[in-house]
């Protein structure tokens, strides 16, 4: 049995689980027939040219966990950024762990999507939010049928979250193939600010395939930081599907930094509804043996005055495949759009791949729009000037690499979390030097 | 040169221009039943007096064809040829249309006035090979006999198959095979006619190729087969197309053409594309669907250069394999597009060999309500080292009702690949108008500056006399665009 009818009879069973009486069971009935209708996407489609799923589509995966699985803090504390203060949602093979967690609800809402979804002090704000920002694709829809659990955030008007807050989704990998669909949905009214870190952690080789999507809602001149980690085993997938819906003067930016996985795939769709938006999309992608890694992202300028950057930086050595796949749409309306994109890769190994594609759709005159894209090499000369100064070899290619992804690590805004992430890239590069010399 | 333009110069000059857009009473010959089939396939080949090998060959295309379907990816959007409604065989407007000269659309003379395309003119330009009727026989004799003194086979691609069978066989497509598309497949299988042009080894062709240079061999209409062949060490320029508006009534015009550039050959190829691009409300116009393709061998460079402003809906991608080492490609382009006009077009540079360079620079400009995308690819396969690409797309957008699309593709398999790749989309400055206003130059005059400007590194790729015509064009282009 494939993995798409193996979804559709689970979803008889799991329909028997959950309240099918909610507001949200009309939108899972919904969603799971416009996914057995779509079916997964193929190569033919052009948003995944470069990117199969075949083969991870193969595994037997497991949709719904058999037993209930535990962990202690110490096994996984190296996960966590763990010398910070923090708000944690975490999650052992799609069910929450609260002895791992802290959440509140205090002044706002860190908290649980089931109990969102089941509480009816909630309702109002999943009828407001919930799926109102997520596409009709056949992965978003599949993930909206089996939404149960996952992060919910509402922070409410004029709040300034002092902590941020660590999303963690940990598979045991005690059966054999897990599939998991997380579901978040963060909501942060005027004036607020929140900083987020979302990763996705396997914690052995068997494989898992996680299909997440998150729908972000910033309101009037609400300022969110998100950050996500992608560090995992060689034998674990990740379909990301971000949605962000911005209002007038919001300020949104996602930074991914994808360093492990088998196939990491991230939709991250921005929608700017409202004028004076900004929205930042970073990231560093350094993989090799084997690695897919896509980005796919959507920038979409609906009215005047708005800014968007973009910024990714890849390396790729061994036998690993890059994708980048970058869409700006400025619509009519848009006048006086700033919109800047850039792709700069660098391959390693003969046998890596590298296909971009950055692609601009503009309908406004007056629009300040660009893009840039380069596939290159480490700088001979550059790297025979610190040779010859004592670095070796080995280290001066490091330090190229390091600088190469720095202007994506710069607007990193929690100092704690950029060093985290400077110690991975020392980590992979196979390095031991701290780079912030 | 415009002062000494008289009203006879104009007469003289539209009779001769008539040529050019295919009012050719000779070949009046009879039309086919509308629709393709088979039959109509073997009735054209027959018509050709073609041999039995390119008959199959046409059969074997038509045969893809009906497989396939018509592409949509595109960027552009048109209600679809019906394909059985066409009639694939007939000389195009076999009649004059116009008794005298008060009859011809005025707009139509304004715009030769404007061009200030002279006989004269043309005659000074001696060195292109063009075919001006009232003295046809002399002039094509003349450079016939150039040409043939160096060995140079330059004649419609029907004639070609008659008296070099072996060169067309061996490289007939092999560069855009029968079924490389929808269009290819369908040009492969009822192609009219076209040019044929071989250059033979270290022979520098001494003068411009034009396809006007067609003896007896009134518009091809619509189904247009080139093949140019520069063997080992030779070097050719090649102008296609016209900067006189044509107003051909054939709705969809597909095209193949086919380069070969031999180790350590050049070919330069411009075109100058202005078919009807349908009335200011969206009516009409032409389909021009081109499959254009060169193949370099070892050290061989080809050029595409391009002045696109003409057709209602326009699907072409001049593409550069390089196979050979050390091979060259390059793509410069102007597409203009206006009022309902859209645009997909780009090129593909394909590195397969080592040391392999490609240059892509393209402009495009959209006004009014149109559409203008750029399409690229560029490929860098496992074995091609040290290939190195330089891409650079800038859009010009003028008024808030068109649109500027860039759909670049970018595939690197080798870590010794370096690839740029650049796009801007931008409008004419405010300041830099008012900057122009104030010494004097009026609105519509300034903008004609700047666009200039903006277009001058393809311009400066164009043959000398071919740029000057081309700039006027695109000044007529945007005529009115400017609110």
């Amino acid at each position: 049995m494939d993995l798409k009818e193996k979804l559709l009879s689970s979803y008889l069973v799991f329909e028997d689980r959950v309240d099918i009486d909610s507001y949200v069971h009309n939108l899972r009935n919904d969603a799971i027939k416009i996914f057995e209708e779509k079916g997964f996407p193929t190569k033919k489609e052009e948003a995944w040219k470069y990117t199969s799923l075949n083969k991870i589509l193969k595994e037997d995966y497991s949709v719904f966990p058999k037993q209930e699985n535990t962990i202690e803090y110490s096994d996984v504390k190296k996960y966590f950024i763990h010398d910070i203060d923090s708000f944690k949602i975490v999650f052992i093979d799609g069910k929450y762990s609260s002895h791992l967690s802290q959440t509140t609800h205090d002044g706002m809402d860190i908290c649980l999507m089931s109990s969102a979804l089941s509480k009816p002090k909630y309702r109002l704000v999943i009828e407001n939010y919930f799926n109102k920002a997520a596409t009709q694709d056949s992965l978003p829809s599949l993930n909206t049928a089996f939404s149960s659990e996952g992060a919910y955030i509402h922070i409410p008007k004029n709040k300034l979250v002092e902590k941020p807050i660590q999303i963690i989704y940990f598979s045991t990998g005690n059966e054999s193939a897990n599939m998991l669909q997380p579901r978040n949905l963060i909501v942060v009214d005027e004036n607020s600010h929140v900083q987020i870190i979302e990763r996705h952690q396997s914690l052995n080789s068997n494989p898992v395939l996680t299909n997440s999507v998150t729908e972000i809602f910033t309101n009037k001149r609400a300022i969110v930081d998100y950050y996500k980690i992608q560090n995992d085993s060689l034998n674990a997938s990740l379909i990301d599907n971000t949605f962000i819906q911005q209002k007038q003067e919001s300020v949104a930016s996602v930074h991914t930094f994808s360093f492990g996985g088998k196939l990491v795939r991230n939709n991250l769709n921005f929608y700017q509804n409202g004028e004076r938006i900004d929205s930042t999309l970073k990231g560093v992608t350094i993989i090799g043996n084997n690695q897919h890694v896509d980005h796919n992202t959507l920038v979409h300028h609906i009215e005047p005055n708005c800014e968007s950057h973009q910024d990714y930086k890849g390396i790729f050595d061994e036998n690993s495949t890059g994708v980048f796949n970058g869409k700006i749409i400025v619509e009519k309306e848009a006048q006086k759009t700033n919109a800047f994109q850039a792709n700069n890769n660098i391959l390693i190994s003969d046998k890596a791949t590298i296909n971009t594609k950055p692609q601009l759709e503009i309908f406004a005159d007056d629009v300040k729009c660009s893009h840039g894209c380069t596939i290159g090499q480490l700088d001979e000369s550059a790297l025979f000037y610190m040779q010859s100064r004592g670095i070796p070899k080995k280290e001066a290619k490091a330090l190229l690499m390091y600088a190469f992804s720095n202007n994506v690590l710069n607007s990193v805004k929690i100092p704690e979390m950029k060093q985290r992430i400077t110690k991975i890239i020392a980590n992979k590069l196979g390095v031991n030097i701290g780079f912030d010399l | 040169m415009s002062n000494k333009y008289t009203e006879d110069d104009l007469r003289e000059e539209l009779k001769t221009k008539e040529y050019e857009y295919g009012f050719y009473t000779d070949i009046a010959s009879d039309t086919f039943p509308i629709g393709l089939n088979e039959d109509i396939v073997k009735a054209i080949s027959k018509k050709k007096e073609e041999p039995q090998w390119m008959t199959d060959w046409r059969l074997e295309a038509f045969k893809s064809w009906r497989e396939m379907s018509e592409p949509e990816w595109a960027n552009v959007h048109y209600k679809k040829p019906d394909f059985q409604a066409i009639s694939y065989y007939s000389a195009p407007n076999s009649k004059p249309k116009y008794d005298s000269l008060d009859e011809v659309d005025p707009e139509l003379l304004a715009t030769f006035a404007k061009l200030g395309i002279s006989i004269d003119e043309q005659k000074k330009l001696a060195n292109v090979a063009m075919d001006v009727v009232i003295d046809s026989v002399s002039v094509a004799t003349t450079f016939k006999k150039t040409l043939g003194e160096k060995g140079i086979i330059f004649m419609s691609i029907s004639e070609a198959i008659k008296e070099h069978p072996e060169l067309v066989k061996k490289y007939l497509g092999t560069v855009v095979p029968q079924k490389d598309n929808f269009y290819a497949a369908l040009n492969s299988a009822v192609f009219s006619d076209g040019s044929f042009c071989y250059i033979p080894k270290g022979v520098k062709c001494p003068m411009e190729l034009s396809t006007y240079f067609r003896i007896n061999q009134a518009g091809t209409g619509q189904f247009e087969r080139t093949l140019v062949i520069a063997d080992e060490g030779s070097y050719v320029s090649y102008l296609e197309g016209c900067t006189a508006p044509s107003r051909d009534e054939n709705q969809l015009h597909a095209a193949v053409v086919e380069l070969i550039a031999l180790d350590d050959a050049e070919i330069k190829y411009s075109t100058v594309q202005n078919w009807y691009p349908g009335n200011a409300e969206g009516k009409g116009g032409v389909y021009n669907f081109v499959t254009k393709r060169g193949l370099c061998e070892k050290n061989a460079k080809i050029s595409w250069t391009q002045v696109e402003t003409g057709s209602a809906v326009t699907w072409k991608y001049p593409s550069c394999v390089l196979k050979g080492d050390n091979s060259v490609g390059e793509f410069y382009s102007i597409a203009v597009t206006n009022n309902f006009q859209q645009a997909d077009t780009g090129t593909k540079m394909i590195h397969l060999g080592k040391n392999t360079k490609s240059t892509i620079i393209s402009k495009g400009i959209s006004a009014g309500k149109s559409q203008n995308s750029y399409r690229g690819l560029v490929k860098i396969s496992p074995n091609a080292d040290n290939a190195r690409n330089f891409s650079q797309c800038d859009s010009l957008l003028m008024g808030n009702e068109c649109g500027a699309h860039t759909f670049p593709y970018i595939e690197a398999k080798n870590k010794t690949a370096k690839i740029e790749h650049e796009a801007t989309t931008s409008k004419i400055g405010e300041d830099q108008i008012f900057y122009c206003n104030q010494r004097g130059i009026d609105t519509e005059k300034a903008i004609a500056l700047i666009v200039n400007g903006f277009s001058k590194e393809v311009l400066n790729k164009l043959p000398m006399e071919f740029a000057v015509e081309a700039q006027k064009l695109l000044e007529i282009s945007l005529e009115g665009s400017v609110g």
